[in-house]
């Protein structure tokens, strides 16, 4: 059947420009065919290609000595010790998590381990960073519940532990909910696959699950802003299938211990187009596909719908010439397909063959290498100015502190979100050591006597009001969790999600954004192995708040270093690292007491970060701490009543006297940086001290723990809360809002 | 003692049974593909937790045609040991070997975290070493976890000191709040006639080591291991 002409809507439809279209025409020195137009459209989608975000990512450092693979791979790998290598990556999924909650999310937990195991690691962990409208509004819960079932129903299913991550919540994510989702994998430092095509001649093999239409052009909706209509699009979102993949991570690390494989990439956003021709790009070699053997689920698909197709849980990979008998008996021993669609060639070019005829011939260099790169126009908007404005004296004081902290402790932010992780299956290969709600997760590397650490953070109310200092702190705070569990920060993954960045504005945010990430992984040591940059996070013109999210991978020398934010025994002494300025900006207190998202998020002094960073480091690996917590989202207040209730097994009080040297508000709520609260036996405090003085970091005692309520006592502020009621209303409050006891 | 442990494709809990076996116990566990028909002489199977063949029909409802499942019923029937954890629960209800069935959670949510369940007979080869009445934290992490049947199989359960574990609060006592998933009478774990043969939804794996937070299901293998030795003292 010959193909229908390239028209003009036709170009359009497929969302590529006059001159991109231009550019697609001169590589190929013809115009394209239809299908041809739609390799080139997803190819050079702002998903795939990064062609608005590659100039600011280069920016980004991304090298360092633990760093085995950085950017440009499936996952970025670092270097553990013990001949051990971690493999990780966070990816989004918020536009089909948007049009279909419960597979958009399913199916990007389904990607991103594919995206793992593609590298020779077994999938250990997953961690997911999610943002949803206000609760109040019925269709944030249906998003929310849709999401968090996806991920539920996939992630157990599928057998890999959904072991922590966040939730927040703001009035931009309503129409526009995030959902970045990390994996991380552990694998032998010798045995480390990669997505290259090489060897001419040998087989490119095609392996899972069959393909239907599903899908179809998935990543170029994922490089659209949405509109009413958004809901139409419900067929571009796949259906997830987490048994198949499960088969699919046993066949590829069962094929992996044999020596047959050559290249292996997952068949993720533009399917079969993607994987093949980003393998030969790696390779620097061609492909040859024939469609009419790629296994189908559905009749009559041309070769335009074979090769823009997004059926999940499919891999391509090349095989040693002569191998395709044990690749073929491996993958039938979990009564999944292994076919060979074609072979790698020499000549630098992909051709798809619908039988003898061909029906695309394009240049690989042409697809990858020359993808446009945008220098896009970035202009600070003319509000900044105004939002950033604000006068705290026209912010009255409040009343009753208790109060105020009560109301903290509910915001859904900053509430026990028990009720979202215990649907996840967050235990499974027993190295959860510290599992979800903690600041960050400690998993033990069984094997060795070390563990590895990860949190996931990222404050898009920060960014929006001064996007440099927004991307510091999402660093900086994913280091400090790390640190605060007793880990060593090695380096981020990053997924930016942002809005339209052909708005001169949007473009800004995100230049700001990234310079700001790049000043702080330079200065904490921790560079990008990789992630991922979802634009376009707008609906009915209007965008989300800046929010790049970070995963901070951290490793513990030894395991018996790990430490968590809870109390551990009455008597011992609680007291602050860092020190507490007068930073009311972008808090949570003004949002949900005052209803401001107003002033500059606190300020960010990177030196004085590492600092408080290595002191905690080496008071933890001293054995002088007993519990840590990064003091952040509510302040000093919120830090306090978590160190108390935290642990439902062990719950502690805490007496606290402190000068008021600032204004109180600020002092119990404010959200100054680089504070961390430590609880220590009296014996540790001079050792302490010394680690502070030797750091140049203040320490500054706090109280004692004990008793069964947390007080606060000051010249106006006089907090007095039993126990039973902070915990009543810390871990009540997201059931609440779905109408749970 | 040798542990084989079953693996069905979608199982996921295999190989931290084998760890536990192996590391914790210092026993030897093989793991077992569910396309084998005949098996080793092994003392003590464990059916794993997981979803096999992705249980996306009823739970089990497939697996229990798994070309293992006649070799596991002989192993059975010859008096061998067979621990369903889970879904090895599920399974092993489907195929007849243990009674009732288990129900999608009253929450209708997956529910992973750890719950007290209680010893309620000492007098089966897995709870031996446990004392009776004694509370144990162990974790759950399931879907289908609503232990049914019918009130002729209850009563039946009862009289014949089948019902092995079932969900208190921390201070021992039976009570809806206690219950996380809805289970008939509270049931957290049964055992056949024979009482070789025991099912239950807590996983005794992931609370077999201090540094993940309990050690309370290593009773359980402790039992299995002090069964295996009464046994071969007598054989010996």
């Amino acid at each position: 059947m010959p193909e229908p002409p390239v028209t003009q809507e036709i170009i359009a439809a497929h969302q590529l420009t006059h001159e991109e279209y231009k550019r697609a025409s001169a590589i190929l020195g013809r115009e394209p065919t239809l299908t041809e137009l739609g390799i080139f459209s997803v190819m050079w989608s702002e998903h795939c290609s990064y062609k608005s975000s590659k100039v600011h990512l280069q920016t980004l450092p991304t090298s360092g000595p633990r760093v085995l693979q950085g950017p440009g791979e499936n996952a970025g790998v670092v270097d553990l010790g013990d001949g051990l290598a971690a493999v990780f990556k966070v990816e989004s999924h918020n536009h089909p998590s948007y049009i279909e909650p419960y597979q958009g999310a399913a199916t990007g937990v389904g990607g991103i381990i594919r995206d793992i195991f593609t590298m020779g690691a077994r999938p250990i962990a997953l961690l997911n960073s999610l943002r949803f409208g206000p609760l109040t509004e019925a269709r944030n819960r249906y998003v929310m519940s849709g999401v968090v079932g996806g991920i539920s129903g996939y992630g157990n299913a599928v057998g890999v532990p959904t072991v922590g991550g966040e939730v927040g919540f703001a009035e931009c994510y309503s129409h526009n909910p995030l959902v970045n989702v990390l994996c991380v994998g552990i694998a032998p430092i010798d045995k480390l696959f990669f997505a290259r095509a090489g060897g001419i001649g040998n087989p490119v093999i095609y392996v899972g699950a069959k393909t239907g239409r599903d899908g179809i052009h998935g990543a170029t909706m994922a490089s659209e802003t949405f509109d009413e209509k958004s809901e139409e699009r419900r067929p571009t979102v796949q259906v997830g299938d987490p048994f198949r993949e499960k088969l699919l991570i046993e066949a590829c690390l069962e094929l992996m211990r044999t020596d047959a494989l050559v290249g292996i990439q997952d068949m993720g956003a533009a399917g079969l187009t993607c994987s093949s021709c980003e393998m030969a790009s790696r390779g620097g070699t061609g492909v040859e596909i024939d469609i009419r053997l790629v296994p189908r689920r559905e009749e009559g698909m041309t070769p335009y719908e074979v090769m823009l197709s997004e059926s999940q849980e499919r891999m391509l990979l090349v095989a040693r010439q002569g191998a395709e008998a044990t690749v073929r008996e491996i993958f039938a021993g979990y009564d999944l397909d292994a076919v060979v669609v074609g072979r790698v060639t020499g000549d630098g070019v992909m051709r798809v063959r619908d039988g003898e005829r061909v029906v695309a011939e394009i240049p690989v260099k042409g697809l990858v290498a020359d993808a446009p790169v945008y220098q896009r126009p970035a202009v600070r908007p003319a509000w900044q100015d105004e939002v950033q404005h604000l006068d705290v004296d026209t912010i009255p004081l409040p009343r009753d502190y208790g109060e105020v902290l009560l109301q903290l402790l509910a915001s859904p932010a900053i509430a026990c979100k028990a009720m979202v992780w215990e649907r996840y299956d967050h235990m499974l290969f027993l190295n959860t050591v510290v599992g979800p709600g903690a600041d960050a997760v400690v998993l033990r590397l069984k094997g060795t006597d070390k563990g590895i650490a990860l949190a996931t953070d990222g404050n898009g109310r920060y960014t929006f009001l001064d996007p440099f200092t927004g991307g510091m702190i999402a660093v900086a705070e994913a280091a400090r969790n790390v640190v605060a569990s007793g880990a060593e920060p090695l380096a981020i993954t990053n997924c930016l999600n942002f809005g339209d960045p052909t708005r001169p504005e949007i473009m800004w945010q995100f230049a700001e954004a990234v310079r700001g990430m790049a000043a702080a992984c330079g200065a904490l040591q921790t560079p990008v192995t990789g992630g991922n940059v979802s634009l376009y996070n707008e609906t009915m013109g209007k965008a989300i708040f800046p929010t790049p999210i970070v995963g901070m991978l951290g490793v513990l020398d030894h395991i018996s270093h790990t430490t968590t934010p809870a109390w551990k025994e009455a008597g011992d002494m609680v007291v602050l690292l860092g020190e507490t300025r007068e930073e009311l900006g972008g808090s949570e207190y003004l949002k949900v007491c005052h209803g401001l998202v107003q002033g500059r998020p606190p300020a960010m002094d990177l030196d004085l970060e590492r600092r408080v960073q290595r002191c905690c480091l080496e008071a933890i690996r001293g054995g002088v701490v007993r519990s840590a917590h990064d003091c952040s989202d509510g302040g000093l207040a919120v830090a306090l009543a978590e160190g108390c209730i935290s642990d439902p097994e062990n719950q502690i009080g805490i007496d606290v006297s402190l000068p008021e040297t600032l204004r109180p508000d600020a002092l119990f709520f404010g959200e100054s940086q680089s504070r961390m609260i430590l609880s220590l036996r009296e014996a540790g405090l001079t050792r302490l001290q010394a680690i502070a003085d030797h750091h140049g970091v203040v320490v500054t005692p706090l109280g004692r723990t004990g008793g069964s309520r947390l007080i606060c006592r000051g010249r106006t502020v006089n907090i007095d809360i039993d126990l039973a009621e902070l915990d009543r209303v810390w871990r009540g409050s997201l059931p609440a809002s779905f109408g749970q006891e | 003692m040798r542990f084989g442990i079953v693996v069905f494709p979608g199982s996921n809990c295999e190989l931290d049974c084998h760890w536990v076996v192996q590391n914790v116990l210092g026993q030897q566990a093989d793991l077992i593909w569910h396309k084998e028909n005949t098996l080793k002489d092994y003392d003590c199977l464990i059916l794993p937790g997981g979803f096999a063949h992705g249980d996306y029909l009823r739970t089990g409802a497939i697996a229990r045609f798994s070309p293992i499942m006649a070799a596991i019923e002989d192993h059975a029937r010859r008096g061998g040991l067979v621990l369903g954890i889970c879904n090895g629960f599920q399974v092993l209800c489907e195929a007849g070997l243990l009674p009732g069935a288990l129900l999608r959670n009253t929450s209708l949510n997956f529910i992973c975290r750890p719950v007290h369940v209680r010893v309620d007979s000492t007098a089966t080869p897995f709870s031996a070493a446990c004392t009776q009445g004694q509370v144990l934290c162990v974790p759950i992490n399931h879907n289908e976890g609503r232990y049914y049947c019918d009130a002729e199989t209850l009563a039946h359960l009862r009289d014949n000191d089948q019902v092995i574990f079932r969900y208190v609060s921390p201070e021992g006592k039976a009570s809806d709040a206690a219950n996380p998933n809805g289970s008939l009478d509270n049931i957290a774990g049964v055992c056949n006639e024979q009482r070789n043969v025991l099912g239950l939804m807590p996983h005794p794996e992931r609370a077999a080591e201090e540094l993940l937070g309990s050690t309370n299901g290593l009773l359980l293998f402790e039992s299995i291991l002090s069964y295996g030795r009464a046994a071969s003292l007598t054989r010996g």
